[in-house]
């Protein structure tokens, strides 16, 4: 079960729920994921708009749960605006937080981040901050009191995978009681299975089933490969060796130690 | 008098949150409002006045990551 903060959902899998050809597709893709929680965002309505309600209709249909960001905030303050702007449209205390210092890489901007958790969670939201692989950031937002770090595995859209494994490998073992999303730069599901395989509580992702030339299917391998890195963790993968070792029995090989 | 309605100017005669989200016909839609990025919930959207010059923000959900 993935915890978040009090509350446990059955599947590893967090699901974005932009860039898809058609809201229907992401409808599909968000089922074949089996996701239990989809990301959204917060953007200006226009006058007499309805873009907003038929997103959201969309959305209800799924009886999924929603994890709103803070996607475009570049300051911290912004980010805590949008953050109550989030609780008031959904009801929920829970936030994924992005505080953005780069537009090039997306590059979450973490003096920011952490000032900006720092006075949500004394407000009382559930913070889920999208960050680096960077443990000493990793470890003052669990200090200010988030129990969910998300860190990246590249830059966001980049389907690039994880890029720091010793890195990420160290935040898990450094922060064993914290829920670690691996967040961002996942491409294949052989890269959400890599995390989960570390360890990882779970995965985020988006622009890689979006933009597959097939987002159900997508979704679907995904699905398979969050289970199949997880059942692998959780029976505990051999540790890697320098050399060879033979998996046949040596004694007994035929011919072998042959009397000439 | 003038509001920054989502960044931009507008002329209203409208003086409470409710007055100018039915002017501009969002009545009934799913959108949360931000006056000089101070957060109105909707309970006090009859009673919060409106001034020359506040900035209105009115947001709704979208796709997201």
């Amino acid at each position: 079960m993935l915890k978040l903060y009090d509350q446990t959902f059955k599947s590893r899998l967090l699901l974005g729920t932009a860039l898809y050809p058609s809201p229907k597709v992401m409808q599909d893709a968000v089922r074949a994921s089996g996701a239990g929680i989809v990301t959204v965002s917060l953007r200006r309505e226009t006058a007499g708009g309805k873009t907003g309600d038929a997103f959201w209709s969309l959305i209800r249909e799924l009886g999924v749960t929603v994890l709103p960001n803070t996607a475009g905030c570049r300051t911290a303050r912004d980010a805590t605006t949008t953050a109550e702007l989030a609780r008031e449209l959904f009801g929920t205390p829970r936030i994924k937080l992005e505080v953005i210092a780069d537009d090039e890489t997306l590059q979450p901007d973490l003096t920011g981040l952490i000032e900006a958790a720092t006075v949500l969670i004394k407000d009382g939201f559930e913070v889920l901050p999208y960050t680096t692989e960077d443990l000493s950031t990793a470890m003052r937002l669990v200090e200010v009191g988030c129990r969910v770090v998300m860190p990246w595995a590249s830059p966001i859209g980049s389907a690039r995978g994880i890029t720091n494994r010793s890195a990420l490998k160290l935040l898990r073992q450094r922060l064993p009681d914290i829920t670690l999303i691996v967040d961002a730069g996942l491409g294949a599901p052989s890269h959400a299975a890599e995390a989960l395989e570390l360890g990882y509580d779970g995965v985020l992702l988006n622009t890689a089933v979006a933009k597959a030339a097939d987002p159900v299917a997508m979704a679907g391998a995904f699905k398979l490969a969050v289970d199949a890195g997880r059942a692998a963790f959780e029976a505990g993968l051999m540790g890697a060796r320098d050399f060879a070792s033979p998996s046949s029995p040596v004694v007994g090989t035929p011919f072998w130690h042959a009397v000439s | 008098m003038v509001l920054i309605v989502n960044g931009e100017r507008r002329e209203t005669t409208a003086t409470r949150i409710a007055a100018l989200l039915s002017e501009l016909e969002f009545t009934g839609t799913q959108v949360a409002i931000a006056v000089n990025r101070g957060v109105v919930p909707r309970a006090r959207w009859s009673d919060v006045e409106l001034n020359d010059g506040d900035a209105v923000e009115i947001i709704s959900p979208r796709q997201g990551g």
